[in-house]
């Protein structure tokens, strides 16, 4: 009978126990003041119930110790729950710095998933266990939002920008996907699983699916391609910044406002170039509104992000990099 | 105990001083335009409540196999669209505010007494607007209208649906304007601030966030407006704009909406409680103050929606702790009603059932709201049923149990009539049991972590899902027995006298149904609100 009487959500990370402890212990709480008011309402209706057409309550005068006593005491414990609450909340956005990173794209109405590797895959995703797994995600389209309750991590898929969760699954299974965020028309039809698998099942799923370039490989592609090199190159003619090594720097801009170089940054430069000029460059770059799916940017930043602080390293594994991406604040 | 009503059937009031369509339509009495605004509102909680019927009987399946996807998506939009702006925000100020604030003052109107016509002409056109959008396919963005989806990609009646909005917040701002001149202005000789009803106190802080809340939110429609029709990028960002912005401007109006919402539904609650416990209420500064920092500090909260929306850690952090903060006035407002029925002498009448209903409701309410505030705990909950079950606790646990709960402690004074006791109390434990059997199973289901807004959901939500709806279906029976008793009660029922509840307050010192400008004479107020170790006195004077 349980099985389709579910009271409590599967729990498959060491994160979603952070979750349940916090929920449980405010549940608790809440319980008993619940009761609490509930029995003192009840009992009172009882014991003082009206004996006597004529009768009125006898009036005290209300002392301020007990006014502060009930004022004081919810703000001790509702402080409490919010420190306690916002530690897990930071731990839920904070990927470590060694977390793999996959790409996601969310679109009317699918989920579009991207391994390091160049594997894609739509609706499905395949994780191994153990691993920190850090989705960087956009939508082509509306707001969704990324939601896997036994993972008990949620974050909003954007259109125009990159947000970004992670988890790391300690319990193979498969594990229901959902969009949280309304989206038209299919919405409750946007769902998927997220499949753990033990590394070793992981490698060889990998190795049997139709496997494309890397990401890596396919932005240096693209990079060249689109003739990026033309300008970006390392070597004294270039004519907009060198581009090994600067991601996770911070830059000055023409305005003397300084940012971070981040795959929002990089995205907005690509799309609108002209709005967050690097200091001392001329606006020359044109725009690839319209020229670049939202997998092909990804692809690029991935490049840019993947290029070493020498140029000869260019072709460094993508993997040993990922350590300097600094995760964004949520 | 009061003087009786003369027999004479002729003795005029304001319901009887006039006749005809002319008189209603053209009338300036603040208890007319309440009753008005009681058609009105009737109407609109009726077809907003067909939805609900309709989005519960879908659910009782996991395939989504009643309507199409489309249609279960305008129907959920309908429904939190007609019951948010044409049924809870102008709910009991519209009704029961309307037509008691002047009389609590002891005053002879509004301030502005064609101002408060001019709102419910405005109301009704922002409700035609929203009507037409429906009939002619709806809308199907949810209540929120979340950008870039409401600007760019549906084509349903995003623009008529919103300026529906903008129009009736225009006699939300009205009304508001309206009870703050008055209660500034008006208030009877001798009554002074702190011996006001904290009903009047309630409304008073309402009616601050509805003058500067409302206009926000009359900008945002705007803005989306200028997006969808004249493309001017602002929130889509294909068009440059940012859509979280959208949910910044929507939130900032629409967190203190619900306190426009909830506030005079505890102003209701403190009359209630006092009421049928015939004591003078424990704590009154704090229950007064309590309602002013909720309107203030409601203003600075509305971040707490948008914890998963990419806006920052650091921003998701202070909106939480604020939150946590405004907790704590509400947290004050139950525990003084609880002891106010200490040593009380408590009466187990209809008005008082939902009152005491109110109770138990607005605590699991309010504490599952804490538990949302609560960073950690709403990663998992965000956009889930526990977030749907936590605001019907608030909205139709609190403010329509205290808006009915006002009904039948007035509807004496408003009609002159009383309902049948049997039924009234009947239909009150049906709403109590109906709503907590439709609602609490949502929690689990939340957390279990089904998405709200899904027309179709896997199939272990099956069990909760059909317990949501049997208790819909009690909860929709416990509505419609009230309205037949009262039409009924306005012909056949029990002539009122002037205080058919022993009750203590200027509206009980006069006829019922009153007469149009309330008072013969001026009333000079010398005691405290809720005085009833006075009352014995009185009468043998």
């Amino acid at each position: 009978m349980w099985k389709n009487f579910p009271l409590f959500p599967d729990r498959a990370t060491e994160f979603a126990g952070q979750v349940d402890a916090l929920y449980f212990t405010f549940l608790g709480i809440s319980a008993f003041f619940s009761a609490l008011i509930a029995f003192l309402v009840v009992y009172f209706a009882i014991r003082y119930r009206r004996r006597a057409d004529d009768e009125v309550g006898r009036p005290e005068k209300a002392g301020l110790w007990l006014e502060l006593t009930w004022s004081v005491i919810p703000l001790i414990i509702l402080l409490g729950m919010f420190t306690w609450g916002a530690k897990v909340y930071i731990a839920a956005y904070r990927a470590p710095a060694y977390a793999v990173e996959y790409f996601v794209t969310a679109k009317q109405w699918m989920w579009k998933f991207q391994h390091p590797e160049g594997q894609r895959e739509i609706n499905h995703f395949h994780v191994p266990l153990g691993q920190s797994t850090r989705l960087t995600m956009t939508s082509e389209d509306v707001i969704h939002s990324f939601f896997v309750p036994a993972f008990r991590v949620k974050a909003d898929v954007l259109p125009g920008r990159y947000t970004s969760v992670w988890f790391k699954a300690e319990k193979t299974g498969t594990f229901q996907l959902f969009c949280a965020e309304y989206c038209g028309a299919e919405h409750s039809l946007m769902t998927g699983t997220i499949t753990v698998m033990e590394p070793a099942e992981y490698e060889a799923w990998l190795a049997d699916v139709k496997k494309g370039p890397s990401v890596v490989a396919s932005g240096k592609e693209l990079f060249q391609a689109k003739a990026c090199n033309t300008c970006h190159r390392p070597d004294t003619a270039a004519q907009a910044p060198i581009l090994h090594g600067l991601y996770g720097e911070e830059v000055e801009l023409g305005t003397g406002e300084i940012v971070m170089v981040d795959a929002n940054y990089i995205r907005d430069s690509l799309l609108n170039p002209t709005a967050k000029l690097v200091k001392g460059y001329k606006p020359l770059m044109p725009t690839y509104q319209g020229q670049l799916s939202e997998e092909e940017i990804l692809q690029l930043i991935s490049y840019i992000k993947s290029l070493g602080d020498e140029p000869d390293e260019e072709d460094k594994p993508q993997q040993e990099t990922t350590p300097e991406f600094q995760s964004e604040e949520r | 105990m009061s003087t009786t009503v003369t027999t004479s059937a002729k003795r005029l009031n304001y319901l009887n001083v006039d006749h005809g369509m002319k008189s209603w339509l053209l009338t300036k009495d603040h208890k007319r335009i309440a009753i008005l605004y009681l058609i009105s509102l009737s109407f609109f909680f009726l077809i907003g409540g067909l939805m609900a019927v309709f989005i519960r009987i879908e659910l009782a399946t996991p395939a989504g196999d009643l309507v199409e996807p489309d249609t279960y998506n305008r129907l959920f939009t309908m429904h939190g669209v007609l019951m948010i702006f044409l049924f809870l925000i102008p709910g009991v100020p519209a009704v029961l505010g309307n037509f008691l604030i002047p009389i609590m003052i002891g005053a002879k109107d509004l301030a502005f007494p064609k101002l408060n016509l001019a709102s419910w002409y405005v109301f009704n056109a922002g409700g035609l607007f929203m009507i037409w959008a429906m009939l002619h396919g709806g809308v199907d963005t949810g209540w929120t209208f979340y950008t870039p989806y409401s600007t760019a990609f549906t084509d349903t009646h995003v623009i008529a649906t919103a300026l529906g909005a903008f129009i009736a917040g225009f006699a939300s701002i009205m009304t508001g304007l309206n009870f703050i001149v008055t209660i500034h202005r008006m208030r009877a000789p001798g009554l002074t601030w702190f011996r006001l009803p904290l009903f009047v106190w309630a409304h008073y802080a309402t009616a601050l966030i509805q003058v500067l809340g409302t206009p926000v939110v009359a900008i945002t429609i705007l803005l989306v407006a200028a997006e969808r029709l004249l493309g001017i990028g602002i929130f889509d960002p294909a068009l440059g704009g940012d859509p979280v912005l959208f949910q910044h401007l929507f939130w900032f109006y629409s967190h203190p909406a619900v306190y426009i919402m909830i506030l005079p539904a505890m102003g209701v609650i403190s009359e209630l409680i006092t009421a049928f416990a015939r004591k003078r209420i424990f704590g009154y500064k704090f229950v007064a103050f309590s309602s002013v920092a909720i309107a203030v500090l409601g203003f600075l909260v509305w971040g707490h929606h948008m914890f998963v929306s990419s806006q920052s850690v650091y921003a998701g952090i202070l909106f939480s702790v604020l939150s946590m903060l405004v907790a704590v006035p509400s947290a004050v407002k139950t525990f003084n009603w609880t002891a106010t029925l200490y040593q009380g002498s408590i009466s187990w009448q209809t008005p008082m059932i939902y009152a005491l209903g109110f109770l138990g409701l607005f605590v699991i309410g309010g504490l599952t709201g804490t538990m949302l505030a609560t960073l950690g705990i709403d990663i998992h909950v965000h956009d889930t049923y526990f977030v749907v079950a936590h605001f019907h606790y608030i909205m139709v646990g609190g403010a329509i149990m205290a808006y009915l709960g006002g009904l039948h402690f007035w509807w004496p004074k408003m009609t002159g009539r009383m309902y049948p006791v049997f039924w009234s109390k009947i239909s009150a434990g049906l709403v109590f049991f109906g709503f907590n059997l439709t609602f609490f199973p949502q929690f689990i289901l939340g957390y279990l972590g089904m998405p709200r807004r899904y027309h179709a959901y896997p199939e272990e939500f099956q069990v909760l899902n059909v317990l949501s709806s049997a208790g819909a279906t009690i909860l929709g029976l416990g509505y419609l027995i009230p309205i037949i008793y009262f039409i009924w009660s306005m012909r056949y029922g029990e002539r009122a006298p002037a205080n058919p509840w022993g009750a203590y307050g200027l509206e009980w010192e006069i006829p019922s149904p009153p007469t149009t400008y309330n008072f013969e004479e001026t009333p000079v107020v010398t005691r405290e609100a809720y005085d009833y170790t006075g009352i014995e006195e009185k009468s043998v004077a």
